[in-house]
């Protein structure tokens, strides 16, 4: 007799792309607007980003039901930590933050691949990478999900930042103005519709700046 | 001023049926500097007198934000009441976790008085010594209700709690009829007139007291001291005389001293009222 095997899962992958790019003063996250299941569309109309705090956002795919769980758990963290320091967290905060989350569901992980993005407390742009169990790095850029295989290796010709392990530090934010950046991440999420079916040209874009800042809208392609 | 035999712990009753820890933490209350409570049907105002200890200490927290639409003023012990302001914050956080909307003000109150009341029934434990006037929006409507050591909590019009309150208390007695349909600034005016009441002569500055307001498409937050001082200059609020001694400073809270005051004789238990 053959051993039994678990044929019900706890987890759902429900596709999509999520991206990222930080600048001198401005930061740019991004993340398309499909849920599916399968092979089939659950809704056209989805935003995968959420505001944690004033100057930080997660975009995040994968299993949509782990993302909600952990974007309320970060958020009433959030509230302690106003509670407690009189002041929002800073996005680095928020970072590590997310990482501990991740890593305290470590044998039951969070399926969620989320992508940081926000301004640091000198206001240049920021963005943080994560895989489901916490593991993170500061970078210039980043995307996750179903088309980041698709996207990454274009923004890495694009973009391409010197290592982080480099000695002395080097600047990870790319050269290029907001409206360039703006414009690569639309390029992006282009291209990787095409050939990604979880993938969809329209994306919830939210661009953060130094002197202001745009509210998450919907951006079309 | 002592009760004597009965008065050792909190789980002795006294012949005439009384609790006098009980009845002492009450007392703790008065000592505290006045705060002050007044609603109107979409708007609840807190105030609180901020006394330092001394010129070089900064004055103590007495008005703390709970959640967006709820914040509480404290009189008495303010540990006390800072432990308290941390599980109310607490439950609000974990109410709206689960079930993403705000906690009810009612709700929160009635848990804030269990927890009071355990303290007045285990022989371990003692009493809060601190009286909270917690102000609230939601769906049915402001609320202003205090809570006291007792384990006791009422819903006002408006309160005040604290030393000298009395004074403020007969100032919202003449105005409480009017209170509901006041406008968001009158209120403001009455609280800052209620406070000026506790002060009996001295000047009404926005350094020396705090208001904060939460209402209908206001979340609770504390006026910052301009625009206390702003409001306080365009009432035309000043202190009545200029007392040329010092007023007897006796609102530090935790200087629980045995005053001899003339607050309860041994008639009516004040939990009772």
């Amino acid at each position: 007799m053959t051993k039994q095997q678990a044929n019900w899962s706890p987890y759902d992958n429900n596709g999509g792309s999520c991206v990222a790019i930080a600048g001198a003063d401005y930061c740019v996250i991004a993340a398309d607007t499909r849920m599916s299941t399968g092979y089939n569309i659950l809704t056209r109309d989805y935003s995968k980003i959420c505001k944690l705090a004033d100057k930080c956002v997660m975009a995040s795919s994968g299993f949509q039901a782990d993302v909600r769980a952990l974007q309320k758990q970060l958020a009433a963290r959030h509230l302690i930590y106003q509670h407690q320091h009189n002041k929002q967290m800073s996005c680095p905060a928020m970072a590590q933050l997310l990482s501990n989350t991740l890593y305290y569901k470590r044998f039951f992980p969070y399926y969620s691949f989320n992508v940081l993005g926000g301004l640091d407390n000198e206001g240049k742009g920021c963005v943080f990478t994560y895989d489901a169990v916490g593991s993170y790095e500061k970078v210039g850029y980043s995307s996750q999900g179903s088309g980041s295989t698709l996207i990454m290796p274009f923004l890495d010709n694009q973009l391409k930042s010197p290592s982080p392990l480099l000695l002395p530090a080097q600047d990870a934010v790319t050269p290029l103005v907001e409206a360039e950046a703006i414009d690569l991440v639309k390029t992006v999420f282009a291209s990787a519709s095409e050939r990604d079916i979880y993938t969809v040209r329209r994306q919830t874009r939210t661009c953060y700046h130094k002197c202001s800042w745009y509210p998450p809208g919907i951006h079309g392609t | 001023m002592f009760r004597n035999q009965y008065d050792t712990d909190v789980t002795t009753w006294s012949p005439a049926g009384r609790l006098f820890q009980v009845e002492y933490a009450m007392e703790a209350v008065k000592q505290g500097s006045a705060a002050i409570g007044l609603r109107s049907k979409t708007h609840v105002v807190l105030g609180c007198v901020n006394k330092a200890n001394s010129e070089l200490s900064s004055h103590q927290k007495k008005i703390f934000k709970v959640d967006d639409h709820i914040g509480v003023a404290i009189a008495g012990l303010t540990a006390d009441g800072r432990v308290l302001s941390r599980y109310m914050r607490n439950e609000c956080i974990n109410y709206n976790f689960t079930y993403e909307s705000p906690l009810p003000v009612g709700r929160l109150v009635v848990q804030l008085a269990d927890r009071a009341q355990v303290c007045t029934q285990r022989s371990w434990k003692r009493p809060y010594g601190v009286g909270l006037l917690v102000a609230g929006l939601d769906e049915s409507g402001a609320h202003l209700y205090y809570n006291c050591p007792s384990g006791n909590y009422f819903e006002y019009q408006a309160f005040a709690i604290g030393s000298r309150s009395q004074a403020a208390k007969t100032y919202l007695e003449r105005r409480f009829e009017n209170l509901a349909d006041s406008s968001r600034d009158d209120l403001v005016k009455d609280a800052l007139m209620a406070i000026r009441e506790t002060l009996q002569g001295e000047t009404l500055k926005s350094s020396i007291c705090t208001v904060a307001v939460v209402g209908v498409g206001e979340p609770f937050h504390i006026l910052d001291q301009e625009t206390v001082q702003q409001m306080i200059n365009a009432f035309e609020i000043v202190g009545e005389q200029e007392g040329p001694a010092a007023e007897p400073d006796d609102a530090s809270g935790q200087e629980a001293a045995a005053e001899q005051g003339g607050s309860t004789d041994e008639g009516v238990a004040p939990m009772d009222i």
